[in-house]
């Protein structure tokens, strides 16, 4: 199915691409609404609450965006798509923006004619044993069979590390991540492999936490990111710069409590006064207004904010920052300047 | 004759013996579990086996149900509650039984829509399941399919309503022309529902306001309801559909015989899940960007596709049993190939593919459930999704699928037992 999905949107992006391609940013504007494609539920990064609102880290993104162009945050119509629905709705136009833990490959970037805007997480495949097992490698899971999720990068990883070194193993296919808690409590398989964050998500919700431990090897590379289709580099500047907004108001110490503040009126620091509109024209360079940038911040609180409230250490999944962190405290996260 | 034997008998007893009741052994419930469970060494050893696993399945699921904790607002308070007992969480059912049953978006003020637009279905499918019911309800039947348009969807009334009455006026021109014959009065009717459905579509345009309901876009539905509305809608037009398919690929003549013949092997040929990608996926490919053609719509029409192609194939088995001799009655009589099929046919053929009709409906109504596949939200779709990946519920398991296997059990065990009782009511060949 994922290979029906994938010729689809390539031959697609050949048929759509003068169509599609016409201003994503007016198109939004003259709806109202922005159409951003989230997963149909994924603990902590998106998923609706009691009350049907969309709550999650990738939808602060979503929010993000919607109160930068359209200035109201909750003007986001959230489309749920699986692993095999999220290309082809982006590709045909469906959606305008698609953030939902996809990983940037390239393949995906190159291929399937989208464009990455940036990385809003850094992950990584891990592997979760029950402790009885006595496991502390993944290089000693020869011949162990294996719960991986279909149409995934980590089904790929998985058969490239397992063949790299020389080992075998048995896969249990499943379609998401609520099916594999069950299977891998029963012991239908001996090894769930997801993202790490994932890992923590699943590992959090176990009775016994304790007796299950997710093994020190990292396999891959996981840089989740939103994504745009190719062809409209205005909605995709849009795009991308609201993230780096996010990620930039945090090491500029900017949140939702002072962004009001300190966009009342210039401060001491040019960067913040660039971001927050009060100078420069970046704004309008972008085809928004000067406060494009302030709207975002207060949609949801800057990056740190919104990973805290969401999936942070104080929340039931408990992720610390790791590569997450600023790039001044160790960690990946490095926006471009706002100049 | 009495006597015949007096000289040689000693005693011969002229009156019967008052009845003795049987040996305890051969009566009631003795005799019952003596032949039904202990007869010979074999079934016995088999019967208890039984019992004793009902017993460890009973004995070790009961705890389970009766220490269930229905108040609790999430998995993690609810196991601090048990404390280590077994127990169910069933609060996560409490907790979103109105998700489970509406999905998450549909507006919680107009919860009282979809719950009269059920009660009121039952009214309206009532004459039709039941020949007893007075034939007077038949006219609210034939309005119910717009009256719960307007309910579940909202907006203003008129749309329904312009609908309507170009249906009527469809079938006023079908009457008026039926005598001349069959072929044009279908053509007559289908004219002027459309020309009066189109004529009369700038009024609602016009008048948005006029007995509007708040609109609910579809992508809002959700939950059973979602399956209800999909199971109900799509059996309804699929048996009518299956009819003429059926009765098309019969026809003698080869243009009509060979689309019917070619619609119902491919899509018998595909799975229904495929269907559903395309009408997901590809089919947004083909619209120009920006017609968005509903997607439950869209999943409407692919799903009554899939199942009037078995439909079709169910009722032509029934028009192949009939003896040819019907057929050629109905010809000597003078019925034309309407009348014929309609007043011969038919209720005959039709009435041998009760249990094939049946297995297809129930059978389609388990299959609404494959929409979660394409991410709508139906009971599958919600528990999948939304309540299993939220921070309160994530790691609940069996109280959700077993409520969705019970409430699933419940609807087919009743099409089941109906399609049972309708089998006995109509068996006139006295068997």
């Amino acid at each position: 199915m994922k290979k029906i999905a994938i010729l689809g949107a390539m031959t697609v992006a050949g048929l759509s691409a003068g169509v599609a391609s016409a201003a994503t940013l007016d198109d939004v504007k003259a709806r109202g609404k922005l159409n951003c494609g989230v997963i149909t539920g994924l603990v902590g990064f998106a998923a609706p609450n009691a009350n049907g609102e969309w709550e999650g880290f990738d939808v602060g993104v979503c929010r993000a965006v919607a109160a930068a162009v359209l200035g109201d945050p909750t003007a986001v119509e959230f489309v749920p798509t699986t692993g095999k629905t999220r290309f082809t709705a982006l590709a045909s136009g469906e959606i305008d923006l698609l953030a939902r833990n996809t990983t940037w490959t390239f393949s995906r970037d190159v291929d399937l004619g989208f464009e990455f805007v940036g990385i809003n997480y850094y992950d990584g495949q891990g592997f979760m044993v029950p402790k009885e097992l006595g496991v502390s490698s993944a290089k000693e899971l020869d011949g162990a069979t294996v719960c991986i999720q279909t149409g995934t990068t980590t089904e790929l990883n998985l058969a490239d590390f397992f063949r790299s070194n020389n080992i075998s193993y048995e896969p249990v296919p499943i379609e998401t991540n609520a099916e594999a808690q069950p299977l891998y409590l029963e012991g239908a398989c001996d090894v769930y492999t997801t993202d790490a964050s994932g890992l923590a998500a699943t590992r959090a919700a176990f009775e016994n936490p304790g007796d299950h431990v997710v093994l020190p090897e990292i396999i891959s590379k996981e840089p989740l990111g939103p994504l745009v289709r190719h062809g409209d580099n205005q909605w995709g500047d849009i795009a991308r710069w609201t993230l780096n907004a996010l990620i930039a108001a945090e090491e500029l110490g900017v949140t939702s409590a002072n962004v009001e503040e300190l966009g009342a009126a210039a401060g001491n620091n040019p960067e913040i006064n660039r971001l927050l509109g009060t100078e420069g024209t970046l704004g309008e360079m972008l085809g928004l207004d000067a406060d494009w940038a302030k709207r975002a911040i207060m949609a949801g609180g800057n990056y740190g904010e919104l990973f805290e409230k969401n999936i942070g250490e104080n929340t039931p999944i408990g992720l610390a920052r790791g590569l997450n962190a600023q790039w001044t405290e160790g960690g990946l996260l490095y926006s471009p300047p706002f100049r | 004759m009495s006597d015949t034997h007096a000289h040689s008998v000693a005693f011969v007893r002229d009156t019967m013996l008052p009845e003795q009741p049987p040996p305890v052994s051969e009566a009631g419930a003795v005799k019952w579990v003596r032949e039904n469970l202990f007869k010979g060494w074999f079934n016995s050893i088999l019967t208890i086996l039984s019992i004793y696993f009902i017993y460890v399945i009973v004995s070790g699921a009961w705890p389970w149900f009766a220490n269930g904790i229905w108040t609790t607002s999430s998995l993690a308070e609810c196991r601090e509650m048990l404390d280590g007992m077994t127990g169910a969480c069933f609060s996560v059912l409490t907790e979103r039984w109105n998700q489970l049953l509406f999905g998450f978006k549909y507006p919680p003020e107009a919860y009282w829509r979809p719950i009269l637009a059920f009660v009121l279905l039952i009214v309206a499918i009532a004459p039709v399941l039941y020949p007893k019911a007075p034939r007077k309800m038949l006219a609210f039947t034939a309005v119910y399919p717009f009256l719960a348009f307007w309910l579940i969807w909202g907006g203003t009334l008129l749309i329904p309503l312009m609908v309507m009455v170009g249906m009527m006026a469809g079938y006023f021109a079908f009457k008026r022309f039926e005598r001349q014959s069959f072929a044009m009065g279908m053509l007559a009717g289908l004219i002027a529902a459309v020309v009066v459905i189109w004529a009369g579509g700038i009024i609602p345009s016009s008048m948005p306001d006029v007995l509007a309901l708040q609109a609910i876009p579809s992508r809002d539905l959700g939950g059973f309801m979602l399956n209800m509305i999909l199971g109900t809608v799509c059996v309804s037009l699929s048996l009518p559909l299956g009819i003429v398919l059926a009765l098309g690929r019969q026809s003698s003549m080869p243009i009509i015989k060979w689309i019917c013949v070619i619609f119902i092997e491919f899509i018998r040929g595909v799975p229904l899940i495929t269907l559903l990608f395309v009408a997901n996926v590809v089919l947004a490919y083909f619209f120009p960007p920006g017609s968005n053609i509903d997607l439950v719509l869209r999943v409407i029409i692919m799903i009554t596709m899939f199942s009037s192609a078995y439909i079709a194939e169910v009722i032509r088995g029934g028009l192949a049993a009939l003896p040819r001799g019907q057929y050629e009655a109905a010809d000597s009589l003078g019925l034309d190939y309407a009348q014929s099929m309609r007043l011969i046919i038919l209720p005959q053929a039709l009435k041998i593919s009760i249990p094939g009709i049946v297995n297809v409906a129930v059978g389609l109504f388990k299959d609404t459930v494959l929409v979660s596949v394409i991410s709508m939200f139906d009971l599958v779709g919600m528990i999948r999704g939304p309540i299993l990946a939220s921070t309160e519920w994530n790691g609940v398991y069996w109280e959700l699928w077993g409520f969705a296997v019970f409430v699933f059990f419940i609807v087919c065990f009743s099409i089941s037992k109906y399609s049972q009782w309708l089998e006995r009511q109509l068996a006139t060949d006295h068997r």
